[in-house]
């Protein structure tokens, strides 16, 4: 096995143990990295100063320092303000931009002592389900390259799942985390909306956006968790619970847990292949004990409608910043998946249709938290496929917005409510595609999310496949 | 259900069409003004035919029964969050326009607003 296909817990065990040193581990991910240059998966690599900050780490190791990353190779999604390192949102308009501070989260997991090893690629502004959208060129799923990985946090998914770093950040607005996890064999953590500081990170819709991460492994989402979650006096958002040792409960098994599977996700148009995956991992949690029962979310069908006008409303506010005068270029450098946001939020929000869309979108909101609040009063959790279809072709859905996002259609209620979920890898297509389900639990049910999610993968072991590189 | 009395023409307009569930074509132009979005001519076409597709598909949502139903515009149940009056270190005016193209004198420089 190589350095860089341990897991964070596996790697601080070596680093502790004098097995081996942070700078062997940096040094083959970034060996990793420069060996698939053809995934796509980074925008800017830093080399050097990962380089420097693992023997910094090496010599804090050996004074018997512990910190929780100390030493470990970690990447970011490039819409993560860092100080001094350019950051892009995988676009035009910030080719150049290099922020002046860095992001809480970046800040918390720097002081927890890991190494950055880049940025990574994604859907510029992370408008996107592919990871086509970048304005740096698409990023391609290592377990076939001809096919998307994705998005919109393309690359982080694709360098955790190619061993290029330990773990990766990335944001979830509609799925951005969970669909990408779930086409890369990885696990996937989008938190409850305000547990994770979104302060620094380049917003795309802010009653929405969700600052979460890649891992190889449940409970490596565990660890990190316990680094960026809690509140941040910079994101007023952000949830006054004290943050907790989110690895308590793994090892407590599922059973007796009530887990319920919501009839409206398990459509005709689902994937015979991704249903049967599903369906065989309903049959592991039964297996280990929990009781599996129907749930019905009925406002399911109209959260791509609801998500597609409050969305690209906020997005249009957001994105009103760049205006070229205090950093990045001029609005003519925006994409066009940018532009059509942006035009489709202006006229939602604007005069005269602001009550027909806006107001009808946020007041269906209401009606689509509501069918989660009733669900979690009979159930624990629930869980679901992650995207109805297999990853699908590079080029397949770029020329038909409404088609690639309706690939979120799964995803995106669980934004709208502000609840967590965890994309945990299920198993294979014939073709050798990942197939991935999430596991949802109401707001702040991280740990039991984690929970059951630890049951399954101990029992299933999908996530020890790798992609032929 | 519509007030005659207050409402501009063009709202009394797209209630009229909303009601009688005519399609909204978008105004591209228009939409593209407000949002101070250079467009190329060839782009427009594209994107009005793009938009107005979702726009299609999004009307499913008058069929959603939503009287008497409160908005939700954030999901944390948070109010009047406010952070500790305190002075904190901040970035240097350097630091500030350390990212801009155009500055004078430790300033941003932008165009004249008034002639």
């Amino acid at each position: 096995m190589n350095l860089n296909q341990l897991t964070i817990k596996e790697a601080k065990e070596g680093l502790k143990n004098k097995k081996l040193s942070s700078f062997e581990l940096t040094k083959a991910c970034l060996k990793q990295i420069n060996k698939n240059k053809d995934l796509n998966a980074f925008i800017t690599v830093c080399e050097k100063e990962a380089l420097e900050q693992a023997k910094k780490a090496d010599e804090l190791i050996s004074k018997r320092q512990d910190l929780p990353l100390l030493g470990i190779p970690i990447a970011l999604k490039d819409l993560f303000s860092t100080k001094e390192i350019r950051t892009t949102a995988a676009s035009k308009v910030l080719e150049n931009f290099i922020p002046q501070y860095n992001a809480t989260v970046v800040e918390k997991i720097k002081n927890a002592g890991a190494i950055i090893v880049g940025k990574t690629n994604l859907d510029a502004w992370a408008h996107g389900s592919s990871g086509e959208n970048s304005d740096f060129g698409p990023t391609k799923n290592p377990w076939n390259k001809e096919c998307v990985p994705g998005g919109s946090s393309s690359g982080s998914a694709v360098s955790v799942a190619s061993d290029m770093c330990l773990a990766a950040t990335g944001t979830d607005t509609g799925g951005s985390i969970r669909l990408p996890a779930s086409f890369n064999n990885i696990v996937g953590l989008k938190p409850t909306y305000g547990r994770v500081s979104r302060y620094g990170i380049i917003a795309m819709a802010s009653s929405l956006d969700s600052i979460g991460h890649f891992t190889k492994n449940v409970e490596d989402s565990a660890l990190l968790l316990n680094i960026t979650a809690g509140k941040d006096p910079l994101d007023a958002t952000t949830l006054p619970n004290p943050a907790e040792d989110y690895t308590k409960n793994l090892n407590k098994g599922v059973k007796g847990l009530k887990i319920g599977i919501p009839r409206e996700f398990v459509t005709a148009d689902l994937d015979k292949e991704v249903k049967s995956a599903f369906e065989k991992s309903i049959e592991v949690l039964k297996s280990l004990g929990a009781q599996i029962s129907e749930i019905s979310l009925p406002y399911t069908e109209y959260g791509i409608a609801a998500y597609y006008i409050i969305q690209p409303s906020e997005v249009s506010s957001n994105l009103g910043r760049y205006d070229g005068i205090r950093y990045g270029n001029d609005r003519s450098s925006f994409g066009d998946e940018a532009k059509r946001r942006i035009m489709l939020g202006t006229f939602t929000l604007s005069s005269g249709y602001y009550d027909a869309y806006y107001k009808k979108a946020m007041a269906v909101r209401t009606l689509i938290k509501k069918d989660f609040d009733n669900a979690f009063q009979k159930v624990d959790a629930l869980i679901s496929p992650v995207c109805p279809t297999l990853p699908w072709k590079l080029g397949e859905k770029i020329n038909d917005p409404l088609k690639m996002y309706l690939s979120d259609a799964l995803t995106v209620t669980v934004n709208i409510a502000g609840i967590p979920s965890l994309s945990v890898p299920a198993g294979f297509s014939k073709n050798k595609l990942p197939i991935g389900i999430q596991i949802m639990g109401k707001q702040l049910s991280e740990s039991l999310l984690f929970q059951i999610g630890n049951a399954f993968e101990k029992q299933t072991n999908f996530y020890k496949q790798k992609p032929n590189l | 259900m519509t007030n005659w009395k207050t409402k501009p023409v063009y709202q009394l307009l797209s209630d009229l069409a909303l009601s009688y569930n005519i399609s909204m074509k978008i105004d591209v132009p228009r939409v593209a003004k407000l949002a101070n979005l250079p467009l190329r001519q060839e782009e427009k076409g594209k994107f009005e035919k793009q938009l107005s597709e979702i726009l299609a598909y999004v009307e499913k949502l008058k069929k959603v029964d939503t009287k008497n139903v409160e908005i939700t515009s954030q999901v944390t149940g948070l109010e009047n969050i406010k952070r500790e009056d305190k002075i904190i270190p901040s970035l240097s005016q350097e630091e500030a326009i350390s990212q801009t193209k155009s500055q004078h004198n430790g300033l941003f420089k932008v165009k004249a607003i008034l002639e």
